[in-house]
This record gives structure tokens, C-alpha cells and sequence, in this order.
């Protein structure tokens, strides 16, 4: 279980993350969504202490991360970028297997693992493990930013809008790809995205922000129904609105 | 053409020598010099204020003249070695390597310190953001992502600073380091054009392999192919193994140095100085081209061991004197203070003056009815004069212009085997001469007599260090060079040595001049 209690973070004047208190439940699939600049990716840094908050504090199983060393948290959490960031001198493999490496492991528990997790991410390990990351597609590379991610077998991941650089059939399919590994390892699993669609299929619940403040979480259907205020109900209401007129297109009334 | 063939082959014969010091002090410079610059760069990637001041830093050493900067390492040098004796009784030697070291090690920082933080300042954020992300620490960060990414980067850097520390380690001569700027400047020196150009060219090829050998490292780095690391380091060790294993061979006794200035007569007199002490068992080596000061302090600080200085040099540079008691007095005066004060021991002049005077073409004396320097102060404002590079900042010269009042309309400065040509084409109507130079017969050109002694004399002399002061055997080996050449047949010496035909390397009028020695002390010995 995480907790963040009136988590804030301040450049200057401006309040990127305004107070926000949240409960995450083990084994949770949550989505933060909000506009661009609504602070849902330095929330997300927040938690793994990529960035130190101003004031309020965050609780992972009860134990304040202020009294985990940085660097030892980062090792027990996974996180994955938006621009992925591999490693482009290092191959597959190493790319992966960059957290055991870190951590001190033997070479073959290396090699063992770093096989298992592509084969999880649905990269034949003997085609890719000795590629360098510039010889793949932008999905390949993703899947590999997941299995470094999963690599020290974290029980927290992070997920800065994962899927956000890639055409929307590799997005789907990995989105879909990710859900069933949250599950089956158990995960509790923080997405950042600004696609509502997105944050509607893979969320248990949905916790959506505005210029840095938490305005509401819920289920979708708890934020469908019964939306706080007019921006929650827009927000809601898009990927509605969209199919709406999508559907109109296929059946030829626009 | 034998001419040329037998200047290959001397060239050919000290390649060893001059190859093997020059790689040893390029390798050693940037060893040095990267070892300080590469954590220096890792710093001031971090760090924005000391980037500024580092970068800052280099960037001026660069500004300075390259020969200036091995120079001024120089007096540094003499200045800390006299303070590390008085305060641990250890000093150093200040003149050759270590000046030449520093000078080159300073001047290989700029392009590793800016290629080193423009390759660290390059790596893509988002991989610096993934590094942290995964749980990296700033050391694994820095050595498992941004060094290796920079790699290509900083090794550019240290291809251009390997470049340029060869190239300019050829002038590290002058500061008294055997390298191969030695063909250069004694080539310079004696025209000998054959010697200028093998320097250039062995430079040039030198440059040319550690160029291609780092850039194939280079590209190994890039396209990640161990083999092409492989083969250039294995090219390299070659390449440098290949060049320093002559110096291993003779590492024996310490030899006896020899310095010499940087004009032809030093140089004759230099090799007459060296067959003498070979002939009495002694090895030897040579620090050529040295300048007045440098090799008078290299003298007194024990780094040289002998060499020919000229008495009036001593008596206005060294002991201030502007007074002019006379030739002997003079000798006498000099020989008593360099004993007091430095310890150097002057066994007595050679035989000659080759004091400084002022020449015109006859003709143009002629017509112009000039005839002494007293003379010329009154034709001086409408006149051009030539000098060497000391002449104009000399006492000697400052007395000229109080004791005669003269003050010309142009200076100009030459290298001294230009300034003959200058005034016998018209380019300049007075050249300061030295009167044992045989292109003043040869260029029929009228010396300007001193009527009021405004210059002192200038016997030749020679002067022993400290060090070797009270070996016996040393200065029983020069002592048949004392009284033993006169005016004439060094002027004839030195015009072998500067003529266009029949040009004949020092070395051979060296070897000469000792025939005669030898021959005038056999006859001696039988009166």
C-alpha cells in the first residue's frame, strides 16, 4: 500500500504538486490522468525520489521513503519512461539485465533471468538478446524498458505515459501486453497518461489532476456517474463524445 | 648531389637519438596531460563555475605562443629547483625535459578538457534520467553510462591534443630537450635545408602515424569493434616501442654536456669542444641553440658542463658592468667574479674577439664618408639597420645610442644568416656584425671602428661548471684549445660553414680545427 499525505512541490512560486493525498491499494493498477502541466509526471517522480518533494511525505508499506537511501528505493521500484532511455551502448540483454547487474548478481542468475523477462515481454530472447537498441522498432524498445523495469523484481512500477510515443496498434498491443503481466505478477502498478481512453481501459481506479491539485479519484464508472465538477465531467465525457462521432463516420450520417 | 647524400646519412645517424626523445616526451606530455584533464572535464561537467575557470585556463595557455611557453618554464623551473635545494637540499634539473614536459602537458589540456565536457554534456537526457531511474549511483552513472557514451567525443580530443603536442614537442630544442625540432634548428642555423626538411618530414610522418592509429581507436570505439581497438593499441605500442628502444641502449655513466648557442661558430666550437673530450674517454651530448641567459644560468646550475661564451656577454649581462677598463682587465675581472659568485671556472679565452660591430657595404661607406660610428650618427635618422633578435634589447647597443648619439629611422630584426643577405642586397644599410664572421670578407663589407670604446671586448671563452671545475682530466682535455685560434682562422672556419658551395657541416671544420690543435701542440712540445 502506498500513501501520499499532502505531497507538494514547489519551483519558485509555481506549485507543480499542490497538496495531494493519495491511497493506493497493493495489487492496484492506477492510472494518474490530467491535462499537460496538471503536475500527474512529477507526482510520479515524486514517489521513487527522481525528485524531492517540498513538503508532505510518502509512505510505501508504512515506511517513509525519506529513511530509504535514494538509489536503494530507485532498485526496489521499476520504473519506465516515456522516451525509454535505453542504454544505447549496451545490448538487450544488458539493458535489461542492467539492475541485477547493479545489485551485484552472478552473471549466470544474469543471463537466467534476463532470458525470462524478454520471453515475459514477448521478445524471443534468442533474436534480441544481442541486439543494440538502435536496430529496433519504438515497441521492441519499450517492451525492453519494461523488462528492465521488472528485472529486480520490484513490487511497485512506475510508469511515465509508457505508451505515449507509439502508433496506436503497438500501443494498444503492449498496453494490453502490460495489463496481463500486472496481473499476473501481482503488481501494484502507478500509470501517468493524458489519453482518457487509455486511463478508462486499463485503470482500476483514476485519479485525476488539475494545475497540481488531486480533483478526484475513483472507479471510471464512480467518475462517470457522479463526477465532482465540470472538469472531471469533461474529461470523462471526451472518449465518449469521440466514439459517439466515430461511430456516426462508420455508419455514414456525418 | 653527394653533397646531400652524405647530409642524409648524417641526418640518418642521429634519428635514433632525436626520434626516441621526442616520442618519450610527447607520450610522457600526454600521459600527463590527460590524466589531469580527464577528471578535470568529469568535475566541470558537474560543476558550472569551475568549467568556466578550467576552460578559461586552458584557453589562454593556448594563446600563448607555443615556443614563449616552453621558454617561461624555464626560469620557473631554475626559480623552484633553487627553493626545493635551500628548503629540502634537493633540487632539480631545469633545463631539458622537465620544462619541455610541463609546457607540452599544459598545452595537450584544452582540446581533451572541451572535447571531455562537450562529450559528457552530450549524452541525451532522457538516458541520464533512465540511469538514475534504474538506481544508478553518480559513479556507476558516470563510468557505466556517460564515459563510455563520450568515449568517441573525448577521443577526438585526445587525437587533436596528440597532434598538436608532436608537432609543437619540435620546439622544445631551444629549452635544451633533444627532440627532432634539433634537425630544424640546427638545419636553420647552418643551411643546412636537408637537415630542415628530414626534421619536418620525420615530424610530419610521426604525426601522421599516431593520427591514423588514434583514429582507427577512435572508430573501434564507435562502431564497438574490439578488434579495431585492438589493432590500434597494438600499433601504438609498436609504433612508440619501436622509437624509445635506441635511448635504452646507452644509459650509461653520466655524460659530459656541452652547450652551444644558436649561431655556426658555437656550433664548430661545440663539436671541437666534444672531439676533445671523446678523444680524453669522456661520452658526451649536446644542448644546442641555447639562448645568452638560459645557457649562463644552465652553466652555473650545473646542467650543462662547458661551453664557449665571449667576455664582453658576461660583463654586461651578468655582472651589469657598463664600465670599460680594458681587454685584460676585463678577462681578468670576469674570470675572478665568475669564480666568487657561481663557481664556474674560466680556463681562458680561445684565441679570438668575436665582439659585436656594425657593417656597411664598402661601397655605400665609401660614398657616404663613413667610417666610424661617429660617422654614422650623423647619416643614422635617414638610415635602415638590421640586427639579430638580441642586438636591440642589448646594453651593448644602448651604449651605442648614449655614447654616439645614434638613432636610426628603421630596426629590423632578422635570423642572423639572413641579415648578411640584407644588407648586401640594399634591404638594410648597417647589420650589427660579429667580427669573427667570414661574410664580411666575403661580402665585402666595412666594419664601423668604436673610437670612444662604447663596446667592451669580447674574447671567447671557455667555461667549466662547478661541478666538473676540479676534474682534472676534463679540463686537461681543453686546455690545447686555450690561445690556440686566432681571429683569421676562425673567420675562415665559420665562412666554410656559411658559404652556398663547398658548405661543410660543423663537424668536419670541427674536426679541422682539432688537426690543427693537435698538430700546433706537437710543434710546441718539440720546441
Amino acid at each position: 500500500m502506498i500513501e501520499l499525505r499532502g505531497l507538494s512541490k514547489h519551483y519558485g512560486p509555481v506549485a507543480a504538486v499542490d497538496g495531494v493525498s493519495l491511497r493506493i491499494e497493493t495489487g492496484e493498477f492506477l492510472v494518474l490522468a490530467g491535462q499537460s502541466g496538471s503536475g500527474k509526471t512529477t507526482t510520479l517522480s515524486l514517489i521513487n525520489r527522481l525528485i524531492e518533494p517540498s513538503s508532505g511525505a510518502i509512505l510505501i508499506d508504512c515506511a517513509d521513503t525519506r529513511e530509504t537511501d535514494p538509489v536503494a528505493l530507485r532498485r526496489q521500484i521499476g520504473f519506465v519512461f516515456q522516451d525509454i532511455g535505453l542504454f544505447p551502448h549496451m545490448t538487450v540483454a544488458e539493458n535489461a539485465g542492467i539492475a541485477l547487474k547493479l545489485a551485484g548478481r552472478a552473471r549466470r542468475e544474469i543471463d537466467a533471468r534476463v532470458d525470462e523477462l524478454l520471453a515475459l515481454v514477448r521478445l524471443p530472447p534468442e533474436r534480441f538478446r544481442n541486439a543494440l537498441p538502435a536496430a529496433l522498432s519504438g515497441g521492441q524498445r519499450q517492451r525492453v524498458g519494461v523488462a528492465r523495469a521488472l528485472a529486480a523484481s520490484p513490487r511497485l512500477m512506475l510508469m511515465d505515459e509508457p505508451f505515449g510515443a507509439l502508433d496506436p496498434l503497438t500501443r494498444d498491443e503492449l498496453a494490453a501486453d502490460y495489463r496481463r503481466i500486472h496481473e499476473r505478477l501481482g503488481l501494484t502498478t502507478v500509470l501517468v497518461t493524458h489519453d482518457m481512453t487509455e486511463a478508462m481501459l486499463l485503470g482500476d481506479r483514476i485519479a485525476l489532476m488539475r494545475e497540481g491539485r488531486l480533483v478526484q479519484a475513483g472507479t471510471p464508472r464512480e467518475l462517470i456517474s457522479s463526477p465532482a465538477d465540470e472538469f472531471v465531467r469533461a474529461m470523462m465525457d471526451s472518449p465518449t463524445k469521440r466514439a459517439r462521432a466515430l461511430a456516426d463516420l462508420q455508419a455514414g450520417r456525418a | 648531389m653527394s653533397g646531400d647524400a652524405g647530409a642524409v646519412s648524417a641526418a640518418l645517424s642521429h634519428l635514433g637519438d632525436y626520434l626516441g626523445w621526442h616520442v618519450l616526451l610527447s607520450l610522457s606530455a600526454m600521459l600527463i596531460g590527460v590524466s589531469i584533464s580527464l577528471p578535470l572535464a568529469v568535475l566541470c561537467a558537474r560543476l558550472r563555475l569551475l568549467r568556466a575557470t578550467a576552460l578559461g585556463f586552458a584557453g589562454i595557455i593556448q594563446t600563448i605562443p607555443s615556443l614563449a611557453l616552453l621558454a617561461l618554464f624555464y626560469p620557473l623551473l631554475l626559480g623552484l629547483s633553487a627553493f626545493t635545494r635551500a628548503t629540502f637540499g634537493i633540487g632539480f634539473r631545469a633545463l631539458g625535459f622537465l620544462p619541455a614536459l610541463a609546457a607540452l602537458a599544459l598545452y595537450s589540456m584544452l582540446p581533451v578538457l572541451r572535447n571531455t565536457i562537450a562529450g559528457l554534456d552530450g549524452v541525451d537526457p532522457a538516458v541520464k534520467k533512465a540511469a538514475r531511474g534504474v538506481g544508478m549511483t553518480h559513479s556507476q552513472m558516470l563510468f557505466l553510462v556517460e564515459l563510455p557514451l563520450a568515449a568517441p567525443v573525448i577521443l577526438a580530443g585526445i587525437r587533436i591534443a596528440a597532434v598538436w603536442v608532436i608537432g609543437t614537442a619540435t620546439l622544445s630544442t631551444p629549452v635544451g630537450q633533444t627532440s627532432l625540432g634539433n634537425y630544424i634548428f640546427t638545419g636553420l642555423q647552418t643551411e643546412n635545408w636537408v637537415f630542415v626538411l628530414f626534421g619536418c618530414g620525420a615530424a610530419a610522418v610521426l604525426t601522421l602515424l599516431v593520427d591514423r592509429l588514434l583514429a582507427l581507436a577512435e572508430a573501434g570505439v564507435v562502431r564497438r569493434s574490439k578488434l579495431r581497438i585492438a589493432a590500434a593499441g597494438l600499433g601504438l605500442v609498436l609504433v612508440f616501442g619501436a622509437a624509445l628502444l635506441p635511448l635504452t641502449a646507452d644509459a650509461g655513466s653520466r655524460p659530459a654536456v656541452v652547450g652551444t648557442k644558436n649561431f655556426e661558430e658555437q656550433y664548430i666550437l661545440g663539436a671541437l669542444i666534444e672531439d676533445r673530450l671523446r678523444a680524453a674517454g669522456y661520452s658526451t651530448v649536446r644542448r644546442d641553440g641555447l639562448g645568452s641567459t638560459v645557457i649562463f644560468d644552465a652553466l652555473a646550475a650545473g646542467e650543462i658542463d662547458v661551453y664557449v661564451d665571449y667576455s664582453g656577454t658576461v660583463w654586461a649581462d651578468d655582472m651589469k658592468r657598463r664600465d670599460r677598463p680594458g681587454r685584460r682587465a676585463v678577462l681578468a675581472q670576469m674570470t675572478d667574479w665568475l669564480r666568487r659568485t657561481r663557481g664556474i671556472r674560466c680556463l681562458g679565452g680561445l684565441g679570438f674577439e668575436n665582439a659585436y660591430a656594425f657593417a656597411m657595404r664598402r661601397d655605400r661607406a665609401a660614398a657616404l664618408g663613413i667610417h666610424s660610428l661617429a660617422d654614422l650618427a650623423r647619416f643614422a635618422p635617414a638610415l635602415r639597420i638590421g640586427g639579430d633578435y638580441e642586438i636591440f634589447s642589448r646594453p651593448e647597443w644602448r651604449a651605442v645610442e648614449q655614447v654616439y648619439g645614434v638613432k636610426f629611422g628603421t630596426e629590423r630584426q632578422y635570423q642572423s644568416n639572413f641579415l648578411y643577405r640584407a644588407v648586401a642586397s640594399g634591404d638594410v644599410d648597417v647589420v650589427s656584425a660579429f667580427s669573427t664572421d667570414g661574410r664580411i670578407p666575403l661580402y665585402d663589407l666595412k666594419v664601423l671602428s668604436d673610437p670612444k670604446g662604447a663596446l667592451p671586448p669580447y674574447d671567447a671563452v671557455l667555461l667549466v661548471s662547478p661541478a666538473r671545475a676540479k676534474d682534472a682530466n676534463f679540463i686537461a682535455a681543453l686546455t690545447p684549445l686555450l690561445g690556440a685560434i686566432d681571429l683569421g682562422r676562425m673567420q675562415r672556419a665559420n665562412l666554410m660553414a656559411d658559404r652556398e658551395k663547398g658548405k661543410r657541416s660543423p663537424e668536419e671544420i670541427a674536426a679541422d680545427l682539432d688537426a690543427f690543435v693537435a698538430a700546433r701542440r706537437l710543434q710546441r712540445g718539440r720546441k
